[in-house]
């Protein structure tokens, strides 16, 4: 340093000024590393905190897609409805939190104020319902149904309502037209769940917080193209929230519409009869027991043979889908859970099953063709059959002497099939079955597609069940611990099953094959399963899959038709088909056992087949069936605790049938047949992807007087069932 | 010896004109330290830009001109220029006399916050405000002219030749006098201002020889009055807060840790080269409160990333640089107690302004020297800048 000696400073301020000059270095470089490790080092994690912290997404949801009926009349649709939602980010920057609006706002729409507020909370796990589980960026709707006056007085105080808006917004609605509500078919929405959002998280259709998603029905089968795509617009926005500018808009997509093979006409019609018939059936009283049917449940389904495709479904008891719009209330989703109302939620063409009664002897007489037994050989159709001591009656323990297996189908003769049943159970090897057991009659019934879902495109469809030695070995594999501990042998009707069931309920006995050749016992079936079994007889043997989309339109007016697809045929030839649907249409002719209830059909004009079931259930009263075919549809009802066959559904069936084809009860043309021929055509298709709905008369139904059978020359025809 | 007497000094001097004299040889304009100039004036500069870039969105500031901040930083920048060259112009040695004077004044504006006519901004009590919008902290003031009076006595004796080092006497008189300004600006309370006081007391100890005792124990007497305040309770609430959220910046990111919170990923999100000026979105997005004052060098961090920081803390650098050579080169103890004071006032503040803003040192409100803007600080540093100027302009010609 060459200034030392002129400034002849001491060297301890020299020292103590080289000492400044390190520390204040010292100082500088701490800043710079610390920079280095908070941009460099740590970067990306704080870019990623900085965009969390000032973008924010705006979902403008798109409007769901319209479900259509084969014609365009809507079944399910949007309507405007004034919607005050309340916006949560303008509220909590007040500083009451938003409680004075939300009190003012509770007395203009009739609310109490605490119920506005609990609209408007975030859901948490500790928040009890009502309360918001979408964005809370997202406006929350306080009510869907203000009225003109609330929404105007909202609207012209801005300055009392900040944060509130009052707007017409697209909800949800099943308008049911012509009195068509299709209930179980249509499903509902409901708002997504987390779990939900994480598991479409990555996959093409994410979903969005504000979604509303389809639960049941066609509303989740098709959810992803009824919903579309929301429209999301990200906005930078400052420390405020307040908007600085627009980095991202994602163009929505309206959702598409789509049209089913439901003809709402035939719908009304279906789902009015049903309830009819059950309403009627419970009128009677029940010879076995005594009292009056209970009719609890019940199931219409109709079909177009040739595709599959489903014109009509009803279950009953059914519900009004409307009640789920807008968030269902918890007493009415307690109500629609509950047992007292038998769960309406049910959709019983594919949810309920039971045994499938004399409706199943198609099955069994296939089955016996395949077995080697020709089908028009005489069989004996005596009163009884014998089987070790025990004897199964007949229907009405009624004999008709020997008859081919067409006869047996149109008396339903249950010996015949008893007999052919023990047979081929003893060929197989009885108690000890051969290695290579035929198994005709199991085989058969799961080659008509019976014990396993049809495929239709509703979720949740029911497998029936199949009662093969397979199924009974696991069955008491799972239950013969129970059984075990129940059976007491000597003991009460219960305790005695439970007893044979603990010591050889893995066996298949005769006394089951015997059972299951008349659809007995442990077999059980959907009407859905029915209707496309009875649906490839009519067609020459092809099992379609159940549909009741028919087409997608999207909002481009693109249509993509969704095309019959067969899981199957049936497991027997021409010749059989041809024999089967013989003895099906003698059904309804004289002496069949539907025929009292088809008097003055035209049955040279249109065909039709039958076949009546009655099944008993352990404990209940009967499953009535009726399974019914023409060229072009299928129709299968059941009632169950609703008596016989034909008795509780044969009046409704030809209802449907004489409203479809448009005639009288003597046979006569109405001239207003609702549906002749499946609808083979789409509903026209505007360029914009929109459907011009044609009008629907609600159906009337027929008066005592029309309903009146036909006076015909001779005696009335026997009642049989 | 008569002999000497006979030497006689030339009275001759050339006749030259204003401009010949400017770039004479010996002329202040050749003399002055221009790497620092130019640094401080840079820093000023980028100052303004960045907030202007902080304030061009904050329409309850800017009352509705986006360039209102940049005008006043420039403004405030003249001004500091202005003042910069006075001091220059004056001297420090010439100042020297009015030392006293100037210290009673700022003793009188401080005093007079604690009056009605001081105003609260930001919890605390420590402007004056003149009216026109403008308002004035005289603790910024206060910095200097504590230098400026310790310095002053300090060094009397040092520099007559009378001693080699302050006696303790000086000292205690010294520090007695620095106390008294501290003891108000801590009722303000601006805390912020008084820890920069006791390291400005600190460096002025250190350079002017005063005994080791006296440096370790202001350290020490430092320490223990921080643990006393602490637990007598003198500090409000939000500073306590301040202290905790620098603990735990993760405790309460929407209380008083959001600042820590979001100036850091102001800074985080710049990564190496920053998403340019008036790009940032935690800036235009207004996330970091008191970003055109306290927390400016977020802006930097953000919009001008890892390569606009060292810039600024190189500058910075540079400035403090040439203030150590300065403190070094002049002949009298003086000028390196004011340049030491100066370097310790500038060090540790723009250290605590930038380690706040790096979430390294709690939050107090202190302005990064040039950058942030406030005229009362700007004036202080141009000042200083001044004084350091003078100091540098009158060293010996042979160093």
């Amino acid at each position: 340093m060459t200034n030392i000696p002129e400034t002849g400073r001491t060297p301890r301020v020299q020292i103590r000024l080289v000492i400044i000059q390190v520390l204040v270095f010292s100082l500088l470089f701490t800043l710079g590393g610390r920079l280095w490790y908070l941009q460099i080092r740590n970067g990306n994690e704080y870019a990623h905190a900085a965009r969390s912290n000032h973008v924010q997404r705006v979902v403008q949801p798109a409007v769901r897609g319209a479900v259509l009926d084969a014609r365009g009349v809507p079944l399910a649709d949007n309507e405007t409805r004034l919607v005050v939602s309340a916006s949560r980010t303008d509220l909590m920057r007040m500083k009451d939190k938003g409680k004075a609006v939300l009190t003012r706002l509770a007395g203009v729409l009739d609310m109490k104020p605490q119920d506005v507020m609990d609209k408007i909370r975030l859901c948490d796990s500790k928040t009890p319902k009502p309360c918001w589980n979408g964005s809370p960026y997202q406006p929350i709707p306080v009510t869907l149904e203000a009225t003109t006056q609330q929404a105007l007085q909202i609207r012209e105080r801005p300055e009392d309502f900040p944060g509130i808006t009052a707007e017409p917004t697209a909800v949800r609605r099943y308008p049911a037209l012509g009195g068509a509500r299709a209930a179980q078919v249509l499903g509902y929405l409901s708002p997504v769940t987390d779990e939900e959002i994480q598991q479409a998280k990555n996959t093409d259709s994410p979903h969005l917080r504000s979604d509303q998603v389809g639960r049941s029905g066609i509303e989740r089968t098709y959810d992803k193209e009824l919903r579309g795509k929301a429209q999301v617009t990200s906005y930078e926005v400052d420390n405020l929230g307040r908007v600085m500018g627009q980095t991202k808009s994602d163009p929505g997509v309206a959702g598409s519409t789509l049209v089913t093979s439901i003809d709402a006409r035939v719908q009304a019609v279906a789902e009015y009869e049903l309830a009819q018939a059950m309403k009627t059936v419970r009128q009677e009283t029940d010879n076995i027991t005594g009292r009056k049917y209970e009719a609890d449940s019940g199931a219409v389904v109709v079909m177009e043979t040739k595709t599959g495709r489903v014109v009509a479904m009803a279950s009953q008891p059914d519900y009004d889908p409307n009640a789920w719009v807008g968030g269902i209330s918890g007493a009415d989703y307690a109500r629609l859970t509950s047992k007292d109302s038998n769960f309406p939620l049910l959709n019983r063409a594919i949810q309920g099953q039971a045994p499938a009664g004399s409706i199943f002897k198609v099955v069994s007489a296939s089955a016996a063709v395949r077995a080697g037994y020709p089908f028009d050989s005489k069989y004996n159709c005596s009163a009884s059959y014998n089987m070790g001591g025990r004897s199964f009656a007949n229907f009405e323990s009624k004999g008709h002497g020997p008859i081919t297996l067409g006869e047996a189908l149109k008396f339903s003769c249950n010996t015949v099939f008893y007999a052919l049943g023990h047979e081929e159970w003893n060929r197989d090897g009885g108690l000890q079955p051969k290695k290579d057991a035929h198994d005709w009659f199991y085989r058969t019934a799961r080659e008509f597609g019976l014990g396993a879902e049809t495929g239709i495109d509703l979720p949740n469809e029911v497998s029936g069940r199949i009662p093969d030695r397979q199924w009974k070995k696991s069955f008491w594999e799972a239950n013969k611990d129970a059984w075990c501990k129940q059976g007491k042998k000597g003991g009460t009707y219960v305790e005695q099953i439970a007893y044979e069931n603990c010591l050889e309920g893995n066996q298949l006995k005769a006394f089951d094959s015997i059972n299951f050749a008349i659809g007995q016992g442990d077999v059980l079936v959907t009407p859905i399963q029915m209707a496309t079994a009875y649906a490839a007889i009519s067609n020459g043997g092809t099992l379609y899959n159940p549909t009741v989309g028919k087409a997608v339109v999207s909002p481009n007016g693109k249509v993509e038709t969704i095309e019959p697809k067969a899981h199957g045929k049936l497991p027997v030839d021409a010749k059989t088909i041809s024999d089967l649907d013989k003895g099906l249409r003698m059904v309804v002719e004289p002496g069949g056992t539907a025929a009292w209830r088809f008097v003055g059909w035209p049955q040279d004009k249109i065909p039709l087949r039958a076949k009546t079931g009655t099944a008993q259930v352990y404990g209940k009263q009967t499953t009535s069936w009726l399974a019914t075919y023409t060229d072009d549809f299928t129709i299968v009802m059941t009632i169950s605790q609703g008596g016989t066959g034909s008795g509780a559904s044969g009046p409704a069936v030809r209802n449907i049938y004489n409203a479809m084809y448009g005639l009288t009860m003597d046979g006569k043309p109405t001239g207003k047949a609702l549906l002749p021929k499946p609808e083979a055509q789409l509903p026209p298709v505007q360029p914009d992807g929109s459907i011009q709905a044609p009008e629907i008369k609600p159906y009337v139904p027929p008066s005592p007087e029309e309903l009146a059978p036909p006076a015909l020359a001779g005696p009335p025809p026997l009642r049989h069932d | 010896m008569p002999t000497a007497n006979k030497f006689s000094v030339s009275r001759y001097e050339p006749k030259k004109g204003p401009l010949a004299r400017l770039t004479a040889r010996d002329s202040v304009l050749r003399r002055l330290d221009y790497p620092m100039l130019l640094s401080g004036l840079a820093l000023s500069l980028i100052g303004s830009l960045l907030v202007w870039s902080a304030t061009r969105h904050r329409d309850y500031l800017n009352q509705g001109d986006p360039q209102y901040f940049l005008w006043r930083h420039l403004l405030n920048t003249g001004i500091g220029l202005v003042l910069m060259i006075g001091t220059v112009w004056l001297g420090h040695r010439t100042l020297r006399g009015a030392v006293p004077v100037l210290y009673g004044l700022s003793l009188l504006l401080v005093a007079a916050v604690l009056t009605p006519l001081g105003a609260t901004i930001n919890g605390a009590h420590a402007w004056i405000v003149i009216g026109g919008g403008f308002s004035l902290q005289p603790s910024e003031f206060v910095k200097i002219t504590i230098i400026l009076i310790m310095a002053a006595l300090l060094a009397a004796r040092v520099d007559a030749g009378d001693l080699e080092h302050p006696e303790h006497r000086t000292v205690v008189k010294a520090l007695c006098l620095a106390a008294a300004p501290m003891g108000i600006v801590m009722l303000m309370p601006d805390l912020g201002s008084v820890m920069v006081m006791v390291v400005i007391v600190l460096g002025v100890l250190l350079a002017s020889g005063a005994s080791n005792r006296w440096v370790l124990g202001l350290i020490g007497a430092g320490t223990a009055g921080a643990i006393l305040i602490w637990q007598l309770g003198v500090l409000d609430q939000y500073q306590i807060n301040r202290f905790a959220a620098f603990a735990n910046p993760a405790l309460d990111p929407a209380g008083a840790g959001y600042n820590t919170n979001q100036a850091r990923i102001a800074i985080g999100g710049g990564g190496l080269l920053g998403s340019g000026l008036f790009k940032g979105p935690q800036t235009t997005g207004q996330f970091v409160p008191e970003q055109q004052t306290d927390f400016v060098f977020t802006v930097a961090g953000e919009e001008l990333g890892f390569v606009g920081g060292i810039v600024i803390l190189g500058l910075l650098g540079v400035v403090l640089w040439r203030a150590c050579v300065i403190a070094r080169e002049t002949t009298e103890l003086y000028g390196t107690i004011v340049a030491a004071g100066i370097i310790a006032w500038f060090a540790f503040q723009s250290f605590e302004n930038v380690g706040m803003n790096l979430g390294i040192m709690p939050v107090a409100g202190l302005p990064l020297p040039f950058v942030s803007y406030g005229g009362s600080s700007m004036f202080a540093v141009w000042v200083a800048i001044g004084l350091l100027q003078s100091i540098r302009v009158q060293r010996p010609l042979s160093a």
